[in-house]
């Protein structure tokens, strides 16, 4: 049966304690209807991605302010992919600069988000093209 | 300047003849206007306003209890503050490097920021400290690196700075080594570790044990210190953080006094006389854009400080009484978009911390919300404290703002909100329970949410992202640390693992362990872990053994 709206993780990853954009989102998903799990702080990549599959979720959204983004993003997506759960769509934020993102696009994070960014962009980002896919997967 | 019925009638007069004819025509561009804290700010301000308030008692003079102006009788007119840029990234020569440059540049004391695997007490080979080697800052495994960032900076002449917590008593005992080594006595030290857990707790969350244990080493520091190192500043009480994490300007004065308040009593459990510690405790506030607030902020901190140690805690030294702090501007003021635009915000933060009467201060650079301070725009933001200090005026005279009705007023309303959140707490049965409870965490969660949704609607503007927005940007040059950083840290670690004397290491651990499950003070036992070359995390696992370690419960 399909699930009804879309679940998502909000983490956490790496030793970075920063969470104020973390759990500004995770309650701002929370707000526009979405189902929002947050794993809390100092999560390895491992335990991130097995508390993914174990909620079934439909997305991961990780923040990122200390700069390991080009190690962690692509970590998580590997281990996803070995997995065989690529389907899980990988989006993030951060203290990220214009020049990393397209090294994470190529790892297969799906939209890196950067300072500024608006609760609304993100959420337009998971009806647009997170919401159609997960139609595709269960339809 | 006793406020009188002539006042109010004089303020009566000027609303019906002058004020309402003119609003008729002219409204307020807005229905309210508020701080950045959505605190309300009336139109006007008047003698009215601070009717029964005793010029002596609540203000007073400059040096003198409550110290509402001041903690020094001359101020800047004796001593400017202290320029302390924040510095650290890549390996310990990088930021020797820049220590040295920041020194040749006119800054006057050295302030460490270390990477996270440091702040978190694990070494650099740790599997955790993947990709963060070095990245927010330097990275410290062993006495090696520590001799390496000090390396030709004379620790008998400058005060230093380190910004670490949860593994603070670690790291202050490798700097002690390195003094030790350089032929320094440790009386002669001067300088500040961070060493405040509460605020990890609350806000910035790097802890390693739960709160009794981590006290306990908090306490063993200043124990050590009040007889081996009397100039050093024991803990450095962050608000800082607590702002950054999204609290209001009240939110931080508050929970901040309300960490110190807990330092204090911790510190008096222990059996000591407040007066032997108290002096040596400083804090670290945040300057954020609401020039007004921050100053009216950083003068009702002096005032409520003051008035707990000595009718509280009942302290006889007015050093007691003293709130000394530092300052650095709002980081989460700052904006990717048109970052130029941040050395603007800079100078009106780093001008509001000046005029609220700060003893040192941190700038930010233009590019923080990118990267670490480039080499140009770290020079730039030194240069606006020289600016501030050297060209506006503003530290030619005591507490310039004292006595206008707004900002009298402002500091008697940060003061009422403050102590009402320490009387909340104080019925909690202290701060530990109330962290325990999630109360701090729960109430900046909720103030940063509003804010967040305050800029997402527009009703409070920040330049460059929700209004006057470009499509194309200035790119500014951005600093990068390489991935060799971490290998080249990886391979010294891994060298002074080769090399040291391995039983000395494992005796020196061995009797840390053994003395954490006594009650004696593990500052000698520590000093030996660094002299053995001990790594951060071997230290820290020998404690966490007997502390365990704490899990938070976090809630959105």
């Amino acid at each position: 049966m399909a699930k009804q709206t879309l679940r998502l993780l909000v983490g956490k990853v790496g030793l970075d304690g920063h969470d104020r954009g973390a759990k500004i989102i995770a309650r701002a998903l929370r707000d526009a209807g979405y189902e929002v799990i947050y794993t809390g702080l100092h999560q390895t990549p491992e335990q991130v991605v097995a508390t993914a599959l174990q909620e079934d979720v439909d997305a991961i959204g990780l923040s990122i302010l200390s700069g390991a983004h080009g190690t962690l993003f692509p970590k998580i997506t590997r281990l996803l992919k070995e997995k065989g759960a690529e389907d899980v769509v990988v989006f993030g934020g951060g203290i990220i600069p214009d020049e990393d993102i397209p090294e994470l696009l190529k790892a297969g994070v799906a939209r890196i988000f950067t300072p500024g960014t608006s609760t609304a962009d993100v959420v337009r980002f998971l009806k647009e093209e997170v919401e159609p896919r997960r139609a595709r997967v269960s339809g | 300047m006793a406020p009188s019925n002539e006042n109010t009638r004089g303020r009566a007069r000027w609303e019906r003849e002058t004020l309402n004819p003119h609003l008729e025509r002219h409204p307020d561009r807005e229905a309210e206007y508020s701080t950045v804290s959505s605190l309300p700010i009336r139109r006007l301000y008047s003698p009215e306003d601070l009717q029964g308030q005793e010029y002596e008692k609540e203000i007073g003079w400059p040096g003198e209890y409550p110290f509402t102006r001041g903690v020094q009788p001359t101020m800047y007119r004796g001593r400017l503050w202290t320029m302390r840029m924040f510095a650290g990234m890549g390996t310990a020569e990088d930021t020797n490097a820049r220590f040295k440059y920041l020194l040749k540049e006119g800054q006057t004391g050295l302030s460490t920021a270390f990477d996270l695997p440091t702040l978190m007490g694990r070494d650099s080979d740790s599997p955790l400290a993947e990709g963060e080697v070095g990245k927010e800052g330097v990275a410290i495994a062993t006495l090696r690196d520590m001799e390496i960032l000090f390396d030709g900076i004379p620790l008998g002449d400058v005060s230093t700075s380190m910004t670490i917590n949860a593994p603070a008593a670690i790291v202050y005992a490798m700097y002690l080594a390195v003094a030790e080594k350089q032929g320094v006595p440790l009386k002669k030290l001067r300088g500040t570790i961070q060493n405040d857990i509460f605020k990890e707790y609350i806000a910035q969350k790097e802890w390693i044990y739960p709160p009794e244990p981590s006290v306990r080493l908090i306490v063993d520091t200043m124990e050590f210190s009040a007889k081996e190192v009397p100039q050093w500043n024991t803990i450095s009480i962050s608000g800082y953080h607590i702002r950054e994490a999204g609290s209001t300007a009240a939110q931080e004065l508050a929970f901040t006094l309300a960490d110190g308040i807990g330092y204090v009593q911790a510190g008096m459990a222990r059996g000591m006389d407040v007066d032997s510690f108290a002096p040596r405790l400083s804090y670290f506030f945040n300057s954020h854009n609401d020039f007004f607030e921050e100053i009216a902020k950083l003068r009702a901190a002096r005032r409520i400080w003051a008035r707990q140690l000595r009718e509280r805690f009942g302290a006889k030294d007015p050093r007691s009484w003293m709130l000394r702090t530092h300052v650095q501007t709002a980081g989460c003021s700052l904006t990717a978009q048109q970052p130029i635009n941040n050395v603007i915000r800079v100078t009106i933060q780093a001008l509001a911390a000046v005029l609220g009467g700060c003893q040192s201060l941190h700038t930010d650079s233009m590019d923080e919300t990118l990267c670490l301070p480039s080499e140009q725009a770290v020079t730039v933001a030194l240069r606006t404290q020289q600016i501030i200090a050297e060209e506006s005026g503003a530290a030619n005279t005591i507490d310039p703002l004292a006595g206008s009705y707004f900002v009298e007023s402002l500091t008697n309303e940060m003061e009422r909100q403050a102590l009402e959140y320490i009387r909340k707490i104080d019925e909690m049965g202290g701060i530990i329970q109330a962290i325990e409870q999630g109360f701090p965490q729960r109430e900046i969660a909720e103030a940063s949410y509003r804010y967040q949704k305050q800029v997402e609607e527009g009703t409070k503007t920040i330049v460059g992202m929700n209004r006057y927005t470009m499509p194309e940007e200035i790119p500014i040059p951005l600093l990068k640390i390489p991935p060799e950083v971490e290998v080249r840290q990886k391979a010294r670690l891994a060298e002074v693992r080769r090399t040291r004397d391995g039983k000395a290491v494992l005796s020196a651990l061995s009797d840390l362990t053994a003395k954490a499950r006594t009650h004696e003070n593990l500052m000698p036992a520590l000093l030996e872990c660094a002299r053995a070359y001990c790594t951060i995390e071997e230290t820290g696992n020998a404690m966490k053994e007997v502390f365990g370690e704490y899990r938070e419960n976090s809630v959105i």
